[in-house]
């Protein structure tokens, strides 16, 4: 018994041992990871955010960060990288209007001609609401009670 | 009353038949650069097709644009997977031969390939005879706001982009417009071709 309880506890010290030296290392590279990662995953994430204001040339209403063509991918790492060098998200698009004009805008600009595509919806529903106002207004007064 | 009503259709019916004159008059494919007129934006790459003499350049030599100015610069991207490229192969190759000696620097940039399928398909298209560049990361083209292949553009002496052709180019086109840029002297060379 004696010898198989120094059995035992020779082996959960080993057992101890090899996860301490197994567990550092471990615990030092969930270390760097999460200092790195944190880094990464904003620059990603802001990457993320402007590559989705801009269209894809190549695609038909695809985003550069939804395409997964070759041309996309390059303009999303001009993006990634343009970020990395401390241009701010506007610089970006302002780069890429200049290259492409507001086209490779997904959203144009509220301003010019652009104000159709957002005054028109409103000016439609203020219109169709008096309309249907005015109508059923109508029916109710000429309904009997 | 009724001309009441036909008041109301009317105002709604003209605006939306305008937008759709509007759109209808206009090719949604036919999107307009805003490069013509401005700076051509500045590029060093290394060249892997050589060309012919006199045109050619050693394979490695870089070409920068920066190098270039007082020259009309006809900078062409293409790519070896590009159907139309071949249509216009020929007219630019012979198009570069008939301004040897003047001040006009043919280049060909390859987008999105392999150098090695490029340098294939110039030797399967019977050569070229002004040298090509490598474009890393796609980077220059899409400082030149590419869409696709070929495209085509043609910077004035001053470093300007005069014009952007989509498409292959004719020889006729290309030769009008260099010939009318060469006319004027670099340092008050237009931005615009008429």
């Amino acid at each position: 018994m004696p010898a198989l309880l120094r059995t035992a506890a020779l082996l959960l010290l080993v057992s101890v041992g090899a996860y301490g030296q197994v567990a550092a290392p471990a615990e030092g590279a969930a270390t760097v990871t999460s200092v790195a990662a944190p880094r990464d995953s904003v620059l990603e994430a802001r990457t993320s955010a402007v590559a989705s204001q801009l269209r894809c040339p190549v695609c038909q209403g695809l985003s550069i960060q939804d395409s997964p063509s070759d041309l996309a991918q390059s303009m999303r790492a001009v993006v990634r990288d343009q970020l990395a060098s401390g241009k701010s998200p506007d610089e970006v698009n302002a780069y890429f209007v200049s290259k492409y004009g507001e086209w490779i805008l997904l959203a144009p600009r509220p301003r010019g001609f652009n104000l159709i595509a957002y005054l028109l919806p409103v000016i439609v529903v203020l219109c169709g609401g008096i309309g249907i106002f005015v109508a059923v207004r109508r029916w109710t007064r000429g309904a009997p009670e | 009353m009724n001309w009441r009503r036909s008041a109301i259709a009317a105002a709604f019916a003209v605006p939306i038949v305008g937008l759709f004159v509007f759109g209808l008059r206009h090719d949604p494919k036919d999107i307009p650069s805003p490069l013509p007129g401005t700076v051509a934006p500045p590029f060093a790459l290394a060249v892997f097709a050589p060309g012919q003499p006199p045109l050619g350049r050693p394979v490695g030599d870089t070409i920068r644009l920066a190098d270039l100015k007082g020259q009309v610069v006809v900078l062409n991207f293409w790519a070896s997977w590009c159907l139309s490229c071949r249509d216009e192969h020929a007219t630019l190759s012979a198009i570069a031969r008939t301004y040897v000696g003047k001040p006009v620097h043919f280049v060909g940039s390859l987008y999105q390939d392999r150098t090695d399928a490029g340098t294939e398909w110039i030797a399967q298209m019977g050569g070229q005879s002004y040298p090509s560049v490598q474009d890393p990361k796609t980077r220059t083209a899409i400082d030149y706001g590419l869409y696709g292949v070929p495209e085509t553009f043609i910077v004035n002496r001053d470093g300007r982009i005069a014009r952007k052709i989509t498409g292959p180019v004719e020889a006729s086109v290309v030769t009008h417009i260099v010939d009318s840029l060469l006319a004027v002297p670099a340092s008050t060379a237009t931005s615009g071709v008429k």
